[in-house]
């Protein structure tokens, strides 16, 4: 079952929209002219076996890489044409980009709030120690916690601007079953507050099925299957996202291309 | 430019300055190691000179390590700032926020400046209690000869900037070895003419070289040899140039190359 799902606004132009996107390396192409968008207050989940080029996209969305064709809209401008303008706006979180570690919480939040140029930094920090659960750890040093902990405070930063457009990668991959449910529920509330969008990438099948209203699955660079939980069911005629997957990535190439569904 | 970007730069430096001893211990530990090394060199020579030799001593070998100190303390405050945020893997979250790159070499320069001049007031006031060292004795040279000598501290920061986000962690041995490698031909506690023929034209292109050796003019001749503050100057404002043009190459390629995710990923 999903986790209290938020219905995409209809008429409303969307928070990010991806046109044939792609990305190559020499002759490695990692992704490979995808298309797809995603609407004010929607959580879309990104799928697909390590090389798919999830990470590449968010790190293309981010600015982070270059891409080498297609476009990418967020907040209806082009990312290329005003990058510091859109990325106040929009926030990330990942298990792999960790925060200093030899800075206290309060010290990264307080750096990161003022990268986002927040005007009341003091409250601002207060109130997502508060909701994060980090008010006894404000003056630890970040590298001194939990792997759990550190991830609270990464999504703790994520949520210093209020963002109306945010990409997680992975960003459970180091929680327990608990606090993983919990965060997620976190997350969708804030995110539900501002109606901002969430681009979520996970391997974990069941967190995509619990959190995101529509699922977009990668393969090989490639966009092989995208939609809600239900229309994939139907699609594939299988019970489950993890069945839907094994299924997808069993698929010769050919049969990959028919199965893609543009939105 | 947003004066708040900046100053989290600054500032993301000064709270690890307060945190780790380490960082502030060896703002001061070096260069005051280097001092008493160095001091006992000179005391030793002085023991061994004749009398005209010995009362310039303590301006060349000392002096000249005191400045030495300032150009290496603002390079390095400049490279370790960076390898910070890549060590700590937080440069994603840098590069994805929206700061722009050049309130990052801003932040960067204001930061190696501060850190480069406590250390360098700290050695001075040291060597002057230690070894009655006066650099106002330079007279007029201190204004170009440090400015010049802040400039090729950030050239060659930006430089070994530029090859981290090009080659990734594995370079950071250049932070270390790159200004030691250009110490010899900067002719710091020696003339220049003591080197081989070849490497003297080699250090021709060194600014450090014309600033030491118009240091030395100036206590030994009481001259002001305007040539080498010329050249250094005109060295400086090529290689700053260069290197600021490098970093920026650099971090396009790295966008481009998706070379940017190494820095944590490495």
């Amino acid at each position: 079952m999903q986790e209290s799902r938020l219905p995409g606004s209809v008429g409303i132009p969307p928070i990010l929209k991806v046109t044939d996107l792609a990305k190559s390396y020499k002759h490695l192409t990692v992704v490979d002219r995808i298309s797809f968008q995603v609407e004010e207050g929607e959580v879309v989940g990104l799928l697909g076996p390590n090389g798919a080029g999830k990470t590449t996209t968010i790190h293309m969305l981010l600015s982070l890489v270059k891409p080498s064709g297609g476009s990418i809209q967020i907040f209806g401008q082009e990312l290329a044409k005003d990058r510091e303008g859109i990325l106040a706006r929009m926030n990330f979180a990942a298990g792999y980009a960790a925060l200093p570690y030899n800075l206290s919480v309060y010290e990264n939040l307080n750096i990161f709030s003022l990268l986002y140029g927040i005007p009341d930094r003091r409250a601002k920090i207060e109130q997502l120690l508060q909701e994060f659960q980090l008010t006894r750890f404000r003056k630890q040093r970040t590298g001194a916690l939990s792997s759990g902990e550190q991830t609270r405070v990464g999504l703790a930063k994520a949520f210093l601007n209020d963002p109306k457009l945010l990409l997680l990668d992975e960003p459970t991959a180091s929680l327990d079953p608990s606090i993983a449910r919990d965060l997620r529920a976190l997350v969708r509330n804030k995110m539900r507050a501002v109606q901002g969008a969430i681009l979520w990438t996970s391997h974990n099948m069941q967190e995509i099925e619990r959190v995101c209203d529509r699922i977009i699955i990668l393969k090989q660079g490639r966009i092989v299957a995208q939609g809600t939980l239900e229309q994939l069911r139907r699609q594939f005629e299988q019970d489950d996202l993890e069945e839907i997957f094994v299924a997808l990535m069993a698929l010769p190439e050919p049969a990959m291309e028919q199965t893609e569904r543009p939105r | 430019m947003n004066r708040q970007h900046i100053w989290a730069v600054l500032l993301r430096n000064l709270y690890l300055v307060r945190r780790s001893q380490y960082r502030a211990f060896s703002l001061f530990y070096w260069a005051t190691v280097e001092l008493f090394l160095w001091g006992f060199v000179t005391l030793w020579l002085q023991d061994i000179s004749t009398p005209d030799v010995k009362i310039t001593l303590v301006a060349t070998v000392i002096g000249a390590l005191v400045f030495w100190d300032l150009f290496f303390r603002v390079q390095q405050s400049l490279t370790l700032a960076f390898l910070e945020d890549v060590w700590s893997r937080n440069m994603l979250n840098v590069f994805a926020s929206p700061l722009r790159p050049r309130e990052l070499v801003a932040g960067y320069i204001l930061l190696s400046l501060l850190f480069g001049f406590i250390s360098f007031v700290f050695v001075l006031v040291l060597a002057f209690f230690l070894y009655a060292l006066h650099i106002w004795s330079l007279g007029y040279y201190i204004l170009p000869f440090v400015v010049n000598l802040l400039f090729f501290g950030w050239a060659l920061g930006f430089v070994i900037l530029g090859f981290t986000i090009r080659y990734g962690p594995s370079v950071e041995i250049l932070a270390w070895s790159l200004p030691v490698l250009v110490q010899p031909l900067s002719a710091v506690f020696y003339p220049v003419s003591i080197l081989p023929p070849l490497l003297q034209k080699a250090a021709f292109f060194i600014p450090t070289m014309h600033l030491f050796e118009g240091m030395r003019a100036v206590v030994l001749e009481g001259r002001f040899d305007v040539g080498h503050v010329v050249w250094a100057s005109l060295l400086n404002v090529a290689y700053f140039a260069l290197a600021i043009v490098f970093f920026y190459w650099m971090l396009s390629l790295a966008r481009r190359r998706g070379l940017l995710s190494r820095l944590v990923m490495d």
